[in-house]
């Protein structure tokens, strides 16, 4: 975060956005893979994020919980800053201050992620993964938690799997039980990596459903995915990313009947 | 053929051995269950067990500082293993013995201030002390590059997704990553407790002299015996790397949980149905 001033999140008044994002800039060494993302994600928002590999869209997602740390611009999740802390002084005004890695912790407990290859830790069955941040990292009592983890498994169809491991489970059950993990937690944000890029083309679809029910209960999700249908169906808003930056967003609908942009409509006219 | 060959030449040695009256196995046989000799099993044991429960947990820590971002605890760590990874146990040993000598008042206090407790050097480092220092110490050196590399082991998926969830390292390393590096961590652990069952033979050098060799060294020195108490020490040598043995493999069983389908029989298993197999044939 150089050579900025911070400022104030731009409403002030009434609820924040749940992710504000100011010119967001990330390097890997001498690749540049973010230029400036300027995106708005608000409360109960669906949004879907496309692009060809390499655009930077599974970064950006990471950026948002503090997976990767951004070389400059602000990001904002529900109206506090990722990774840093603004403190006025009375000698310097405002400045920034990074967490300390407890701080990070918390903050990223409040926000789901599901993986392009699910990342279900393997020495634990279905019902033992989700239980185990609610119970380790919010210490809820067991007794809730189990009762809760029982609730996250039926709604993603896999009540009957508990006892189960992963390696027991398909590739589209072991994404459900996925997302069972990062509902436990009652996050205020989910966020989707390509959830359905690893899956066969048979399984992507009982993945997208629970995705689809989560977004009619109102959860406030960012989803980077090459499922065009999924976007028009369920997402609010469409974003398409290429070479680091956001080349258009806007409704699904229209940008998927006449997208503005040369680079928007060739990338969609080979997926679709 | 081959295996006619073999059986014949095998025959033929323990023949060799067993009529050969220079092994004296009429002493074998007097001195295997000597009450002199069984004390020293015990204190083998004793020695290996405390050594490697140490090596372990102090490995643990020193694999964890190594792979830390902070270079103070990584070059830490790095300093430790090239000290006691680069010197043979069998010096660090006499110098643990030395001790005593090095050090005559060890306090306990605070730092530069005052003391709370002295002790006299020579009675806080024992001989049992030292020897279990000395092994344990050496040995850390080695276990922290083993669990280093069973960290080093598990996908880093695993790492971001318990992030995710909102878990500090310390926890995500505790509950997420050493479990599943045990699968890595375990069969060379396994050799490093035989080795170190093994290795205690040279507590000597501390001077400490109550373990197995020690004692059976005794023993047949005042007989002047030295083969028949050499069979008796590695016999029970045997017995004890066997027991280890069955153990690791029921504690790799454990650990490969969740890696595999099915878990294959133990032998035990194996047997038990082959009974069973029999039973209802008949």
């Amino acid at each position: 975060m150089t050579g900025r001033q911070p400022t104030v999140p731009a409403e002030v008044a009434g609820p924040p956005p749940m992710v504000q994002s100011e010119g967001v800039h990330k390097r890997f060494g001498p690749l540049e893979v973010l230029k400036g993302i300027e995106l708005e994600v608000r409360r109960g928002e669906v949004m879907c994020i496309l692009g060809p590999s390499g655009s930077g869209k599974s970064t950006f997602l990471r950026c948002i919980n503090h997976l990767e740390k951004i070389d400059a611009g602000l990001l904002w999740v529900d109206g506090s800053l990722v990774g840093y802390r603004q403190k006025d002084h009375r000698r310097h005004g405002l400045r920034l201050h990074e967490l300390r890695e407890s701080e990070v912790a918390q903050k990223r407990a409040e926000i789901g992620m599901v993986f392009q290859r699910f990342n279900l830790f393997p020495h634990m069955t279905a019902l033992q993964n989700v239980i185990e941040a609610p119970l380790r990292v919010k210490k809820e009592p067991r007794s809730e938690v189990t009762d809760r983890a029982q609730q996250m498994l039926q709604r993603v169809g896999l009540s009957d799997k508990a006892g189960a491991y992963p390696t027991q489970l398909s590739g589209g059950q072991q994404q459900r039980v996925a997302i069972a993990r990062a509902l436990a937690m009652r996050p205020k944000l989910m966020l989707f990596d390509e959830p359905t890029s690893a899956l066969d083309p048979e399984l992507v679809g009982e993945v997208l459903d629970v995705m689809r029910g989560l977004a009619e209960d109102g959860m406030t999700m960012v989803v980077v995915t090459h499922e065009i249908g999924f976007a028009r169906e369920v997402g609010d808003s469409l974003v398409f990313m290429d070479g680091g930056v956001v080349v258009e967003a806007g409704p699904p609908r229209e940008i998927l009947a006449n997208p503005r942009h040369e680079r928007t409509r060739t990338f969609l006219s080979k997926v679709l | 053929m081959a295996v006619a060959i073999l059986a014949v030449i095998v025959a033929m040695m323990i023949h060799g051995v067993v009529t050969n009256e220079r092994f004296h196995w009429d002493t074998v046989g007097k001195y295997l269950f000597d009450q002199r000799v069984g004390q020293g099993i015990l204190v083998t044991l004793e020695l290996t067990v405390l050594s490697m429960a140490i090596a372990v947990t102090l490995g643990v820590i020193l694999a964890v500082m190594r792979l830390s971002p902070n270079p103070i605890l990584s070059g830490a760590a790095w300093v430790y293993l090239w000290v006691f990874r680069g010197t043979p146990v069998y010096t660090q040993l006499v110098f643990w013995g030395l001790v005593g000598v090095l050090y005559p008042q060890i306090g306990f206090g605070i730092p530069f201030g005052p003391q709370f407790a002295t002790f006299d050097g020579k009675d806080l480092i024992a001989p049992f002390v030292a020897a279990l220092l000395g092994l344990a110490l050496n040995e850390a050196a080695y276990m922290a590059e083993i669990v280093r590399a069973g960290i080093l082991s598990v996908d880093e998926g695993q790492t971001e997704a318990a992030a995710a969830l909102g878990m500090a390292r310390g926890q995500l390393m505790r509950r997420i990553v050493l479990p599943q590096a045990m699968r890595v961590i375990i069969p060379p652990t396994g050799n490093e407790v035989i080795s170190m069952l093994k290795t205690t033979s040279l507590v000597i050098a501390v001077p400490y002299s109550l373990d197995l060799y020690a004692k059976t060294r005794d023993i047949s020195t005042r007989l002047f015996l030295p083969v028949p108490l050499l069979i008796v020490a590695a016999i029970w040598y045997l017995v004890m790397t066997s027991m280890l043995m069955t153990g690791q493999y029921y504690l790799e069983r454990y650990y490969a949980r969740g890696s595999l389908r099915t878990l294959p029989l133990t032998p035990l298993q194996k047997l038990r149905r082959r009974v069973r197999a029999r039973g209802a044939a008949r």
